[in-house]
């Protein structure tokens, strides 16, 4: 794969099965995902994905199948060795609550992972910190601690955080659902621009017009299984499942 | 029996002195045994949630044997029944701080178990999601957040402990209360002595009450 690199995926999901208990989350997944390529999963609440992507960066163990990112196996059962180290260092996540570090400020938030992962001098930290936050916005906080942030600019934050470790794969996971309405803008704003950058990116999001407008691709998830796959003009104009269009039914006319 | 008792002020003015001599014993005690005491906290409480069920086993046999028996009881096993098994003889002062180290230990231990478990899970997700590895997320991430949770805790915890140090008098550490006794013994002012001897306590314990209270105004910053 590494002589056509261009083309190859840089996720490749294969037959993945995962359970809680005796319930069955995801139902032999497969999914890949090019370089570039912005992928936006969408389903009910309890479908399973969020647990897909959690499973992208081995904060869900599954039990059956693998996943491989950028070159590294994941396998089951959390038996993946440095192969999970690696992909976390190089896959992003952004989460539903920040999960910002409320003890340290906000540009120590964001240069901790660098200096301590990728061995930069607290110089150079500071200095791919600052760049970072004037590009999502926030370079006037820096030195604020995060419970001084509104919570959009908290979500930026967090964005940046994770874009300081030069990630080859962002993971966001529902980023805007915490948020009060009047926030959501201008995160989306922020991963717009990322997009635009030809961020390699996997969004599970209830923002439905984002989703047609940043999409490549969109993934249906129903019960642990992947139902309607395609771009967003075929999934949310003419899905042909029918669970996707009751799904698309209730959540656009809201 | 005299029914007009008289409080003595000098009396009880005139035994400071003396007992002051005992207040460093006091302080060295509880002081180095709870030093120790966190370390062993440190240790247990961790293992009290480890993974691995054995180790989390040994941690939990530790903290319910040393909780679950007196402070008197274990001085006096260490100070009079391990001498049998190691064949000489263990200074008194050693025994009390070896007793409040496995004392407070066993208590400091669930305090750093609480601690840890209340920070959210997602702070241990942010952190291993950017590449930290467990003992970075740990160590920059969880601990300095739960140690701030747990300062009132330990807090507590100090102020017994250097409270059980009283007991020692009773294997012959010169500590506050056995300089009381002994002093009592020559004058027999026992309301006035005593009195001062809890004053004294009483001026240990608030100290350290105010200096967590600034600590943890201080910590408070940035939370």
């Amino acid at each position: 794969m590494s002589q056509d690199d261009d083309k190859a995926p840089i996720v490749r999901i294969e037959a993945l099965n995962k359970h809680f208990g005796s319930l069955h989350v995801l139902k032999d997944i497969d999914l890949q995902v090019a370089p570039g390529e912005v992928v936006v999963v969408i389903g009910a609440s309890g479908s399973g994905k969020s647990t897909l992507i959690r499973c992208v960066n081995g904060l869900e163990e599954f039990q059956r199948g693998q996943i491989e990112v950028d070159g590294n196996l994941l396998k089951p059962n959390g038996k993946s060795g440095g192969a999970l180290q690696a992909i976390r260092t190089e896959v992003g996540m952004v989460f539903q609550q920040f999960n910002l570090f409320p003890h340290l400020s906000v540009i120590d938030n964001v240069m901790l992972a660098p200096m301590r992962v990728r061995n930069v001098s607290r110089q150079q930290a500071e200095d791919t910190a600052t760049r970072l936050l004037e590009r999502v916005g926030i370079s006037d906080q820096a030195r604020k601690f995060p419970s001084q942030l509104s919570g959009g600019q908290q979500q930026r934050v967090a964005l940046a955080r994770a874009l300081a470790m030069e990630p080859r794969l962002m993971l966001f996971d529902e980023p805007t659902s915490a948020l009060d309405p009047e926030m959501i803008g201008e995160v989306l704003d922020a991963m717009r621009e990322l997009a635009r950058e030809g961020m390699t990116m996997m969004i599970v999001t209830h923002e439905m017009s984002f989703a047609r407008e940043v999409a490549d691709r969109v993934i249906y998830i129903h019960k642990g299984e992947i139902t309607e796959e395609g771009t967003p003009e075929q999934v949310f104009d003419n899905p042909r499942n029918e669970r996707t269009q009751s799904f698309l039914a209730r959540v656009l006319t809201h | 029996m005299d029914s007009t008792f008289q409080f003595d002020w000098q009396a009880a003015f005139d035994s400071i002195p003396y007992l002051l001599k005992g207040i460093p014993y006091t302080l060295l005690i509880s002081g180095v045994g709870l030093a120790i005491g966190f370390v062993i906290g440190i240790i247990f409480g961790l293992l009290r949630i480890s993974p691995m069920a054995w180790l989390r086993w040994i941690a939990i046999i530790y903290i319910e044997v040393f909780r679950g028996t007196p402070v008197l009881v274990q001085v006096l096993f260490i100070f009079y029944g391990l001498p049998q098994i190691l064949g000489g003889p263990i200074d008194a002062v050693t025994a009390g701080i070896a007793a409040i180290a496995v004392n407070s230990g066993a208590y400091i231990s669930e305090i750093v178990r609480g601690g840890v478990q209340s920070i959210e899970r997602g702070q241990r997700e942010a952190g291993l999601s950017l590449g930290l590895t467990r003992i970075d997320t740990f160590r920059f991430v969880i601990w300095p957040q739960a140690f701030r949770r747990m300062i009132p805790a330990l807090g507590n915890q100090g102020i017994i402990s250097i409270k059980d140090t009283s007991l020692f008098a009773v294997i012959g550490v010169g500590e506050l209360v056995r300089q009381g006794q002994i002093y009592i013994a020559t004058t027999f002012n026992a309301l006035e002595v005593y009195l001062m001897v809890a004053v004294l306590y009483l001026a240990i314990t608030l100290s350290l009450s105010v200096g967590l209270r600034l600590l943890e105004r201080k910590g408070l910053v940035g939370q």
